[in-house]
């Protein structure tokens, strides 16, 4: 797809400025409640650029939605407070007015949901779905936009998609649906794709199907792909960087490899020790992480995770008192931790690695 | 029957003694339809299941949406009438027993739910909830009902104090707890759990994973896991049924089944699992099954698995394979069952690709 | 869908029937049951001076000697095919639909009925247009801003509108506008004709605007229900995903699920109100049905309040078959299954 001139010339002024594609800085979600303000995303910052992909991780609570929703502007007004800087090809997400961020939603940002099911309409045809999305955005012709849904269709592997086309979501299975919401992400070319649990509700056959056509589909269309789930595995299979959230702010950062071969934070240990793997010998007894997460109202002071850390003691008090910023390990390798370089060596050396 | 492996089983004393045996189990929902409401078809949703139980292990039922799982587990405690076939706990046919009839075998044969959420009244206190098995079946308590929920609370890893609050003050792992407290009230001796993890967070999940494991060690309980997460079911097992379209296509020890899967749907379906290995991404060594489940409404004739499979013949077809033993302990319906003899996974995996 | 449609076509009629068992056992089982004989029937359609034998005379005449089911199967029968009634010196037909033969005014109530429909008719229509508009429009508004002063004023005088009486609005409206301002009629109404629609909505306007705005208090309760529900739903997301506009957000995605319950209950209220809309009517003097029963009810002339019980049962059975099919129409997941 050629763009224009315009918008050129900000992606040359954008790398001239050393902003990523996709730039969030110290992105900051809360939200007022009669108990308290939800801190639930308290501070975050990543890049990402076109062709790649993201993956954040963490449980329920941890931010990775509301960070996603953000980014799309999707948060009621009024109900949420947001700062930080949030700069999508040069522009500014959090000071653009909401007209101009509709305009870019569907267009240039686009995001498939967790359940296809409840994410698309009952009353009207997938084809009626995917052909408002197009038209949002492109003055065509029902017709031309119809042709275009049913190429769509074809494209993310509906077999007769001209006859699908006039079904309604529930005829479709689990699989399908989530295929005709990735066609209807997909009709405008977007430079960003948010995919936020895409796969947990399918079965694991199909969850597999899904996750290829991901993976291909970003390979045709070029563009930056930011995949949110709980599932490590699936962010094994698509990330190429990946963001370990834990109430609201990154534990860790690094690249896939870093991330899954030398972990460095423990809430990470904990993650890949909680789950029973099926490509390693099995182990006689799973490693949980201690206690419950936190409320977001009364989040711990210090490194939030410090009461289920196993290693907080280590610290002089520091994990009670100081919240640990996310540091430079070295080769952009970030982590967030009070635990000296060797402490860390050696508890990943001798506590963690042999047992995962 | 066969004896699991010794790695995993605890030390149980009457091991190896059937506690449950089901039988060409059935049951189907009929579809009416027209002016009449005539029968015009029926969801099959579970049709000819025989397998067995021992005491004191762990089967898992595992597979895809409309595989029939679910339907299973409750045709075991009974929540649902069979449409044919048997069903014999500890010697007798409950398969058609009334609800009265039922009541002292609910004491021995429990359920819990996948949804910490819905499966507790949100209006009953923690105590009254643990405690309603209790006075529905009429059990004296030592020490008075309240004694006893406490130690069911500190049993499942919640403390006593919690009492009088109410579920909605609780995580969901701690919702999870409380309905495993509640299962624990009448010392059952069967278990059935459907999908009890799954709607947990990870690092919740192996806590209570690890409790039903440390339940099942202090109080020989027998658990029939129901399940869609393959790695969850490795590490809990003894024995693996692995279920497609309200049938069992095979079932086998755990090691067996995860090391030499012989189905072609078992070995897809241990493929398609995500794992949490980058290096694994690059090896794209993996089996694809092409489009979903097929409906139970109608489901393929013959062998149920051919309009997926990449080693259909004509046989399968019109012809469906029984599940027959072909390695010891190791069930498969199948008419060119993967790794036999000489062939080791990876082999197959390659055949499966060219 | 054909089956469906016939069998609730079958549905609707056995109802029906159902209904006319009922409501003929009510006023002619009842008293019977009651102790009141034949003769104690017929001797309200006789003079007062006149003996007893005369009575059982016309109690023979009229049918009231028969066995219950006999009459019943005569009204029946008048129904479908139409019956003569042998009234004094002469015996009069009463056609099909034989809706009953009033004995005091000597009058079959069939043509009566037909009379008053269209009054009722166009006060129930008019109503539900308006009530649908503000009520609809209303909870839409309050749902997009909930908690805002606009929400709570706007639900606050839907609380009034749900708790007044309509002879209190009615008559406090009609002593302002009509007496107090002399804007609009005092009462009565015109029927409709292609000369003069605008009389037709002058003589109603009051009536039509204080019916709605009962209904209408309801549906913006209803309605602002609703909206809040769907507009967290995950589609709507979905659709504000897409980049539409909130307008198009609002009405196409939320607006569209949120009424399908309205639709539901519009449906029989506007059956249930085309039986009658007894206060209304009688506040405002309109000869509709409503008013009709008042005055059969008060001259306890039994052949015609059982005559409006019919028509009214009639139009709520047909108003829920409507009701059913339009579901159908509106959510392809009731046409599939």
């Amino acid at each position: 797809m050629t763009e224009p001139i315009e918008e050129v010339q900000d992606s040359v002024q954008r790398v001239a400025r050393g902003e990523a594609f996709l730039d969030v800085r110290d992105l900051k979600v809360h939200f007022p409640t009669d108990d308290g303000v939800v801190k639930s995303v308290d501070g975050i910052s990543f890049k990402l650029e076109r062709g790649k992909t993201l993956g954040i991780v963490g449980e329920s609570g941890s931010g990775k939605s509301v960070t996603s929703l953000s980014i799309m502007g999707l948060h009621p007004p009024g109900v949420a407070r947001i700062s930080g800087e949030i700069f999508l090809d040069g522009q500014d997400l959090v000071q653009a007015s909401r007209e101009e961020v509709r305009l870019l939603r569907g267009k240039r940002m686009a995001m498939i949901f967790q359940d296809p099911l409840s994410a698309m309409h009952p009353f009207y045809t997938v084809g009626h779905q995917i052909i408002e999305a197009y038209r949002v955005h492109n003055k065509v012709s029902k017709q031309v936009a119809k042709k275009h849904a049913i190429e769509m269709l074809d494209r993310v592997g509906i077999p007769q998609p001209d006859r699908r086309v006039d079904s309604y979501p529930h005829q479709f299975s689990g699989g399908m649906r989530q295929r005709a919401m990735i066609a209807m992400a997909l009709s405008c070319d977007p430079d960003l794709l948010i995919a936020d649990e895409p796969t947990t509700a399918l079965d694991v056959t199909v969850q597999a199907q899904i996750l290829d056509l991901i993976r291909d589909l970003q390979r045709e269309f070029n563009s930056a792909v930011i995949i949110i789930t709980h599932d490590l595995g699936v962010v094994a299979e698509l990330a190429d960087d990946i963001q370990v959230m834990y109430a609201g702010r990154a534990a860790e950062y690094g690249t896939a490899e870093e991330i899954f071969d030398e972990p460095q934070h423990p809430y990470t240990w904990g993650l890949l020790g909680s789950m029973p793997r099926i490509d390693r010998e099995r182990s006689e007894r799973l490693i949980p992480i201690k206690g419950t997460p936190p409320s977001l109202i009364n989040v711990p002071t210090g490194c939030a995770f410090n009461p289920r850390c196993n290693y907080a003691h280590l610290n002089g008090g520091a994990s009670e008192t100081d919240r640990p910023e996310l540091l430079d390990t070295g080769n952009g390798h970030m982590v967030a931790c009070h635990l000296s370089p060797q402490n860390r060596q050696q508890a990943w050396e001798t506590d963690i690695k042999p047992k995962l | 029957m066969t004896t699991t492996d010794a790695e995993s089983t605890p030390a149980v004393p009457k091991i190896g003694e059937e506690i449950l045996s089901v039988t060409s189990l059935v049951k189907h929902f009929p579809i009416r339809k027209g002016v009449l409401q005539r029968q015009v078809g029926a969801v099959q949703a579970v049709d000819g299941l025989t397998f067995n139980v021992t005491r004191g292990e762990t089967l898992s039922l595992v597979g895809e949406s409309g595989c029939g799982k679910t339907t299973t587990g409750r045709l075991l405690t009974r929540l649902l009438e069979p449409t044919s076939g048997e069903i014999v706990f500890e010697g007798r046919d409950i398969s058609h027993l009334r609800e009265g009839q039922m009541r002292p075998l609910r004491r021995d044969v429990q359920m819990i739910f996948q949804d910490p959420y819905g499966s507790l009244n949100p209006r009953h206190t923690v105590g009254k909830i643990v405690g309603a098995p209790f006075k529905l079946q009429h059990v004296k308590t030592e020490h008075g009902v309240k004694k006893a929920v406490q130690e069911l609370l500190e049993l499942v890893g919640l403390s006593p104090e919690h009492y009088n609050r109410y579920p909605h003050e609780f995580s969901g792992g701690q919702r999870q707890r409380i309905g495993i407290a509640r299962t624990l009230a009448l010392r059952p001796k069967l278990i059935v759990a459907d999908e009890p993890v799954s709607a947990l967070d990870v690092s919740i999940q192996a806590q209570v994973v690890n409790l039903l494991e440390d339940l099942q060690e202090e109080f020989d309980l027998t658990y029939v896991m129901i399940a869609h997460d393959l790695s969850v079911v490795r590490h809990v097992s003894d024995r693996v049924a692995v279920m497609y379209l309200g049938k069992i296509v095979e079932l086998a020890d755990r090691v067996d089944l995860y090391e030499k899967p012989m189905h072609p749907y078992t070995v897809a379906l241990l493929s398609a699992v995500p794992v949490p290995d980058t290096k694994r991404k690059a090896k794209q060594e993996r089996i694809r099954l092409q489009g979903d489940v097929p409906s139970p409404i109608n489901p393929p004739p013959a062998c149920r698995f051919h309009t997926r499979c990449w080693k259909a013949q004509d046989i399968c077809k019109a012809v469906e394979p029984p599940l027959v033993e072909l390695a010891p302990g190791h069930q498969t319906a199948c008419h060119f069952p993967e790794n036999q003899g000489t062939e080791t996974p990876a082999a197959a995996v390659d055949q499966a690709k060219s | 869908m054909l089956a469906y449609l016939i069998r609730r076509l079958i549905g609707a009629v056995v109802l029906l029937f159902i209904v006319t068992a009922v409501t003929f056992s009510i006023f002619f089982l009842v008293p019977r049951v009651g102790g009141a004989t034949a003769d104690d029937l017929a001797s309200r359609y006789v003079g007062r001076s006149v003996g007893k034998e005369q009575i059982h005379q016309t109690a023979e005449r009229l049918g009231f000697t028969d066995p219950l089911y006999v009459q019943y199967g005569r009204f029946v029968k008048g129904l479908v095919v139409g019956t003569d009634y042998n009234y004094g010196p002469s015996t009069e037909h009463c056609p099909p639909p034989c809706f009953g033969y009033s004995f005091l005014t000597q009058t079959p109530v069939w043509p009566d009925l037909v009379a008053r429909i269209p009054v009722t008719a166009s006060l129930a229509g008019g109503a539900a247009f308006i009530w649908l508009v503000t009520g609809v429009g209303t909870g839409v508004i309050s749902a997009l801003r909930r908690g805002s002063v606009l929400d709570r004023s706007l639900m606050s005088v839907a609380l009034a509108g749900v708790s007044l009486p309509i002879f209190f609005t009615g008559l406090l409206s009609l002593s302002i506008f009509s007496y107090g301002l002399g804007w609009t009629a005092q009462g009565g109404t015109n029927p409709l004709d292609e000369t003069n629609p605008i009389w037709w909505a002058y003589d109603l306007i009051l009536p039509w605007t204080t019916l709605a705005f009962l209904y209408a208090a309801a549906y913006a309760r209803l309605t602002r229900a609703g909206m809040l529900e769907t507009m967290n739903e995950d589609y709507v997301r979905t659709a504000r995903a897409k980049g539409l506009t909130e307008r198009d957000v609002v009405l196409r995605h939320g607006l569209r699920s949120a009424l399908t319950p309205i639709l539901t209950i519009f449906g029989l209220d506007l059956g249930l109100l085309m039986g009658g809309a007894i206060l209304t009517e009688t506040t405002f003097s309109l000869p509709g049905i409503g008013q009709y029963a008042v005055i059969a009810l008060r001259a306890n002339d039994l052949p015609k309040v059982l005559g409006v019980t019919l028509v009214a049962a009639f139009f709520i059975v047909l108003a829920n078959l409507i009701v059913d099919l339009l579901y159908a129409v509106v959510d392809p997941r009731v046409r599939i299954s």
